[in-house]
């Protein structure tokens, strides 16, 4: 609307001295549709097009990306199996102390809640993935349901008592107060797992057992691993990049393939290579044998620990440090270098105050990929990083593949993810975003 | 209508269903998608089962999908997105069950849907004790043993029991084992004095867990741990280490294929089964049934047997155990069910695991991090 006023109309005539606005005439195109409308309906147009030519992008990101992370987020806090199998019971249930047993009118509504169960279809049965729920907050609960299930059509009153010989769990307050807990649709059980705690016999979140407590110092430790190798890259790739930067073009290509090849073979090619390199019959521990510079009983052990894992990885990520430094360096023209030194700045001094700070936009873009793509990867960590080069994406691996218990998965990967958005926000805050360049 | 021209459709109708019936009977051509582990175990599947079957059926293609390290996910995953492609997948049977309460494979009616053998035994009684599940159909017997390098030690002082795996005085070296609790925690109760027929009843009480994790703690500098089961006998010939535990089968290739210098220790061998189930919704559940009657009488699984070490599941199959089709060595000493191998067998107790895997596979993860 500003813009229509300031680009078309004539402002003001003045010579009558009314005031403009009476004055103004309303601007037409050829056509007779007022000019505002006009330029209106076009901007809609060009607005209209642009989300067209984009539209199948956010299409794909939408489906591909959007999409699966919100649902694995509704995972990690999604429970209705306790909900859909236990409908009756958990009315019985309502206003329990948890403190003694439960009476038999809550074991006569449980013993219905079986029932029902075994009259649904074989796919619509909920008692299965009941048995599974429940054990992840108790052991043995899953072999209580199923046994169970099999003999409660042979029940008969008391029911107390059928349940109890059935399995000794029913006679544990700790299973009745695991179902009324878990009895809602929503659970924040699985985010209390993730951070190494569980529910104590009165409802409150204590910490886990010493001995069962692994995902925060795995968190620790992933963070710890990403920001050492992270540097690591740095250290290397720094000089490599610097020295690509001042050679002539075509000797700099050349190195530039020396750095990309790497890139372009296999993941599991590159991290097996690493193996027969590092293994402690393998190539580096037999040279430093034969060479006498450690004994053949002392051999190192480079891999199969944390070692092996940051070897692999800063060998991996490096062209994602280097590119970037690259092609920032590539812009800085030597002149000032020179200019620094012949103002009287020593060689380190120019380097330091001058030419540093110039790169900082590169360290800054190949420092927040390097550190990104190693917060979540495990290909490698699981195949050269032994028990301690471990990472908490092989945890989250391997509770997508093997345990099966999405929901956990689902809350470390979220807790993951807002981690790492956290710590791009502070890095937002005390660098600026804008200062990333990547090329 | 005329006369005329309702005779024209009937003659027409008779002869499409004519058609119709003489393409029945040269039926259609049918695919099946077979999930199974890969690698020599597939192998041995496709020349024992896979390849007669489509011999006798030549409309039949079986196509080998090698996802059975993650068939439960990829299971729960097809059926809760509605689109079933997989025909029938080769599980361990823990998984089995898990996927039969949760509904996504077939019960399995074991004496209608299988051979019986040729005695006229019904499958029900055939297959070995305890091998058959509500939805699982075994095919083999497989276990999880320790293997040495006998170069490693003085030829007067080799390793022969679970024992010596946690002996580093007179047995030095790096030993490999599975990142996961199974099998571990049994072999060092085993190794603690407990009895093999009560590994589980101890290991169910937190003071069993306790004393398991301590007599690791025994060994743990020494230990190395692999994922994959072709990491086992890798490193073994590599030299990274002088035990490794591994899968029986993997362990026969290695040492009587490839010729790896390396010997079975039979003493403690955990014996588990590995068979099929058919997942419910599956795109041709019928000719999987008929496979399913083929590849699992009596005759094929003793067959399986001359392509690789695992011991058939059926009792009428072991004396019909021959040579190794390639090598030409007797199979029958190297079955983990022969009589002098199966001195001191621990039974894996899939209903332990399933009731108290979760906690132990986290007090496991969490003693590899200390």
């Amino acid at each position: 609307m500003a813009q229509a006023d300031a680009g078309g109309v004539p402002l003001e005539t003045g010579r009558s001295g009314k005031p403009a606005s009476e004055k103004r005439q309303k601007l037409v195109t050829a056509d007779g549709t007022p000019l505002k409308r006009a330029l209106q309906r076009a901007e809609r147009r060009r607005v209209l097009a642009a989300l067209l030519l984009v539209a199948p992008l956010l299409v794909f990101l939408l489906t591909v990306f959007i999409f699966p992370i919100g649902q694995m987020m509704w995972r990690s806090v999604d429970n209705p199996q306790v909900v859909n199998a236990l409908p009756n019971t958990l009315q019985a249930l309502q206003g329990w102390d948890g403190r003694e047993l439960p009476d038999e009118r809550v074991f006569a509504a449980l013993r219905d809640d079986f029932l029902a169960d075994a009259e649904r279809p074989r796919r619509e049965q909920t008692i299965g993935p009941l048995g599974i729920r429940l054990n992840y907050e108790l052991s043995a609960a899953r072999g209580a349901i199923s046994r169970t299930a099999r003999q409660v059509p042979q029940f008969e009153e008391p029911y107390k008592e059928a349940f109890l010989d059935a399995h000794r769990l029913w006679g544990d307050p700790a299973l009745w107060r695991v179902i009324q807990r878990e009895g809602r649709p929503l659970t924040m059980s699985y985010y209390v797992a993730a951070l190494d705690r569980e529910f104590d016999e009165f409802g409150n979140i204590v910490q886990r057992d010493e001995n069962r407590r692994i995902y925060v110092s795995l968190y620790g430790r992933t963070l710890a691993l990403s920001v050492g190798i992270t540097f690591l890259c740095f250290l290397l790739g720094f000089p490599i990049a610097y020295y690509m930067s001042i050679l002539p073009m075509r000797q700099a290509n050349l190195l530039m393939i020396c750095v990309l090849l790497p890139f372009w073979t296999s993941l599991l090619v590159r991290t097996t290579a690493w193996i027969v390199l590092l293994q402690q019959q393998g190539v580096v521990n037999t040279l430093l044998v034969s060479v006498g510079l450690i004994g053949d009983d002392n051999r190192l052990s480079l891999i199969y620990n944390m070692t092996g894992t940051i070897i692999a990885m800063t060998h991996i990520l490096l062209p994602f440090m280097v590119l970037p430094l690259y092609s920032v360096m590539r812009t800085i023209p030597p002149s000032y270098m020179r200019a620094a030194k012949s103002l009287g700045a020593t060689p380190t001094t120019a380097f330091r105050r001058v030419y540093f700070p110039q790169t900082l936009p590169g360290i800054g873009a190949g420092a927040v990929l390097v550190f990104i793509i190693s917060i979540g990867y495990y290909i490698t960590p699981a195949l050269v990083g032994g028990q301690s080069g471990r990472m908490i994406s092989n945890e989250i691996a391997r509770h997508m593949q093997q345990s099966l218990n999405w929901g956990l998965a689902a809350a470390l990967g979220t807790m993951l993810l807002v981690g790492v958005l956290v710590l791009y926000w502070l890095y937002q805050r005390l660098v600026g975003a804008e200062s990333l360049k990547l090329g | 209508m005329t006369q005329r021209s309702l005779k024209l459709i009937g003659a027409g109708s008779a002869v499409s269903l004519l058609a119709l019936g003489a393409a029945q009977a040269a039926e259609d051509p049918i695919s099946l998608t077979i999930v199974s582990w890969g690698g020599a175990y597939t192998q041995s599947q496709v020349r024992a089962y896979h390849e007669p079957w489509m011999e006798l059926n030549p409309h039949v293609t079986i196509i080998n999908d090698d996802g059975s390290a993650n068939a439960l996910a990829g299971l729960r995953a097809q059926s809760q997105a509605g689109n079933v492609t997989w025909d029938l997948v080769d599980m361990l049977p823990s998984d089995a069950q898990l996927a039969c309460d949760e509904g996504i494979i077939l019960p399995i009616d074991h004496d209608e849907m299988l051979a019986a053998a040729p005695d006229g035994t019904p499958a029900s009684e055939d297959f070995l004790p305890g091998s058959l599940g509500e939805c699982f159909i075994p095919q083999i017997v497989y276990s999880t043993v320790l293997t040495f390098r006998p170069g490693a030690f003085p030829e007067d002082n080799q390793p022969s029991s679970i024992a010596d795996l946690f002996d580093t005085e007179n047995f030095p070296g790096r030993r490999a084992l599975q990142d996961r609790p199974g099998t571990n925690l049994e072999w060092a109760l085993y190794a603690d004095g407990v009895d093999p027929d009560d590994i589980y009843d101890v290991l169910a009480t937190p003071e069993g867990q306790d004393r398991a994790f301590a007599k690791l703690d025994t060994i743990k500098d020494d230990i190395v741990f692999w994922t994959e089961g072709a990491q086992a006998p890798q490193l073994l010939a590599d030299g990274e280490v002088v035990f490794a535990t591994g899968y029986n089968g993997r362990m026969f290739d290695a040492i009587e294929v490839e010729g790896m210098e390396a010997e079975i220790i039979w003493d403690g061998q955990v014996v588990e089964w590995d068979g099929w189930v058919v997942p419910a919704d599956g795109p041709n559940v019928d000719a999987v049934m008929e496979y399913l009657y083929f590849a699992t009488d009596t005759q094929r699984l003793a067959d399986q047997a001359s392509f690789i070490s695992y011991g058939p599941a059926r009792a009428s199959s072991a004396e019909l155990v021959g040579e190794h089709a390639d090598l030409g060595i007797d199979m029958n000493e190297h079955m983990p069910t022969a009589p002098e191998n199966y001195f001191a067998p621990i039974v894996l107790d899939n209903d332990f695991w399933t009731d108290y895997g979760d906690e132990l596979r986290e007090r496991f993860a969490n003693w590899m991090l200390q």
